[in-house]
């Protein structure tokens, strides 16, 4: 029981560089556990899209191997396929077909039998039902989003690639989206997404990946992640307003906000030593007033911006 | 095996024809009447029997095939392209289909309508012609074989395509002028000797010649060497669509 579950997914050394010599992915692994939800996060042109297709077999990579299951998506492609489903980033659907003709292709392309009660069910859940048996080109584009979802999943896939699945997709709609990948993964279905939406990344993933410029630079659990890169900062509230710094206080790294009515102070969430005791007795001592203070963490946003901006 | 993939993308394909089946059919069935109106009555009226046929008669199965080739072409061409170009393909790259059964599926119904367009023309052509057919078993094989192996090569120009200019291109350049110039409307016995020679060289001729010898057990052409030479071009054909598949050109960066 003490042996880790091996991953579901496995890529080693993967590599791309186009014809055009773009060099979109360096040598890449990555493993990805079963039953998680993981979520790619990276600018435009990192790399993302690139990495999902070598997996998918849509590209054919430069270097490296790809294991999906036990199965290397190579040599073993035809069972490696038939685990995953792909929800591609770009829109791109058979105008003119209806939602039930092009998800009982999907599932039949991928050799599955005819199952209407799964795929009814399916379209229930991604609120597509009423929409059967309608033209996919007089569908909105978060419809069409939700259909290329339920193509994806026609054939009962066990991981599913969501390339920014809340692209274009309104507020409201993208909350929907979020619970509709929580459900899956509560059924067993292990995510893989990309986004550019941080918030997206905090919100839904166990474990978040960030690439830039074809490199992984960091693949940790979110919360070990928020916990790690986090910095904290200490508001306080002062009683009157300040209009310098006190001496005593230049110790520490303190800031003068709200024209001298708040003090923030930064400090390192994993260091032993925040420096709150030390202060607390300091802003005694400079005889100033408090009346609330609060503590607010870093998001993975600011993690972000300081891992894309260190690693380009 | 995934014979549930490739009769996925068959039933597929032809379900997009039969949405617009009067057109399909009208089609074939306006043009063959034009043929015959304009060739069979209006110009063959005036023109000798050829090979021991009425001239009416005797352009029955050349118009037939160069039909077939058009149509076969067109249709595998698009049905690939078509993708390709919407992006859809996507999901035929990810999925656990080989690349026969991908022809199987695409080929296979691009096949099926031009097949099933050859036949309606030929119970067109009756009404205006009481031609007969020496060995139907073998007209049925020039016809199928025909389909196919052109069918095979408008899916790879389909895939090579990297626009719509460039899908006409081949047909326009190279298909029509070669079964306009392969006997069609006339036997190659009519040409002066430095022409039948060269025209020995276009491979419609044997098709024509064959299947027009399937019809009235006359041919320009040994019919050994036409069922050959479609055989022939038939399997060039596979193999290149298989390479295609296993290197992923024109379809995986
Ligand atoms: N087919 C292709 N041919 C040549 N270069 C390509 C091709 N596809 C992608 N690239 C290049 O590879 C790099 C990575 O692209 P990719 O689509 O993987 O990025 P991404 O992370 O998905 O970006 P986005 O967030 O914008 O979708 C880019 O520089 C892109 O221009
Ligand atoms: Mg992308």
């Amino acid at each position: 029981m003490s042996k880790v579950a091996p991953p579901i997914l496995s890529a080693r050394g993967v590599a791309k560089t186009y014809a055009s010599g773009v060099v979109a992915l360096s040598p890449t692994d990555l493993e990805i556990r079963a039953g998680e939800i993981f979520a790619l996060l990276g600018p435009n042109g990192a790399g993302k899209t690139t990495l999902i297709s070598i997996i998918c077999g849509l590209v054919n990579a430069s270097a490296g191997t790809v294991t999906v299951g036990e199965f290397d998506n190579v040599r073993d492609w035809r069972a490696a396929r038939g685990l995953i489903g792909l929800a591609p980033q770009e829109i791109a659907t058979d105008a003119f077909e209806s939602v039930w003709a092009t998800v009982t292709f999907s599932r039949g392309l991928f050799g599955k039998p005819r199952d209407d009660a799964y795929l009814r069910r399916l379209l229930e859940d991604l609120s597509l039902w009423d929409k059967k048996s309608a033209k996919i080109m007089a569908l909105s584009g978060g419809m069409k989003r939700r259909v290329m979802i339920a193509k994806a999943l026609a054939h009962e896939p066990r991981i599913l690639f969501l390339d920014e699945p809340t692209a274009g997709v309104d507020v409201e709609l993208r909350r929907d989206m979020w619970a509709l990948v929580r459900r899956l993964r509560d059924s067993g279905v292990t995510i893989i997404l990309t986004t550019h939406y941080i918030e997206e990344a905090e919100e839904m993933a166990d474990r978040v990946g960030v690439i830039n410029k074809g490199r992984l630079i960091l693949v940790e659990d979110k919360a070990v992640l928020m916990e790690k890169m986090g910095k904290r900062q200490l508001t306080i509230q002062l009683q009157a307003p300040l209009r310098a710094l006190p001496d005593d206080l230049a110790g520490y790294r303190l800031e003068l906000a709200n024209e001298g009515h708040q003090l923030i102070y930064s400090f390192d969430a994993k260091g032993d030593e925040t420096g709150i005791a030390g202060l607390m007795r300091g802003l005694h001592a400079a005889g100033l007033d408090f009346k609330d203070i609060q503590t607010s963490q870093n998001s993975l946003e600011d993690i972000f911006v300081g891992l894309v901006g260190v690693g380009a | 095996m995934n014979l549930r993939g490739a009769r996925a993308i068959y039933t597929f394909e032809l379900s997009r024809w039969f949405r617009t089946l009067t057109q399909s059919i009208m089609a074939p069935v306006i043009s063959t009447s034009l043929y015959f109106v304009v060739f069979g009555s209006a110009i063959g009226s005036r023109m000798s029997s050829v090979d021991g046929v009425s001239y009416a008669a005797f352009i029955v199965p050349g118009l037939i095939m160069l039909s077939l080739l058009t149509e076969s072409v067109s249709n595998a061409s698009f049905g690939i392209h078509m993708p390709k170009w919407s992006g859809t393909i996507y999901e035929l790259l990810s999925a656990p289909v080989s690349w026969w059964e991908a022809v199987a599926g695409y080929v296979g119904a691009a096949a099926t309508k031009s097949v099933l367009l050859g036949l309606i023309m030929l119970a067109t052509a009756r009404i205006f012609v009481p031609y007969h057919i020496a060995h139907p078993a073998m007209m049925a094989a020039f016809l199928v074989l025909t389909a196919i192996s052109f069918s095979l090569f408008g899916f790879i120009i389909g895939v090579w395509a990297d626009g719509w200019e460039r899908l006409q291109i081949v047909p326009t350049l190279i298909i029509t002028p070669l079964t306009f110039l392969g006997g069609s409307f006339y036997s190659v016995a009519m040409l002066p000797p430095l022409w039948r020679h060269i025209t020995l060289f276009n491979p419609v001729v044997y098709l024509v010649s064959g299947f027009r010898w399937s019809f009235y057990a006359h041919a320009d052409v040994p019919v050994g060497l036409s069922l050959a030479a479609t055989a022939g071009f038939m399997i060039a054909c596979l193999i290149v669509v298989w390479r295609i598949f296993a290197t992923g050109y024109k379809l995986k960066p």
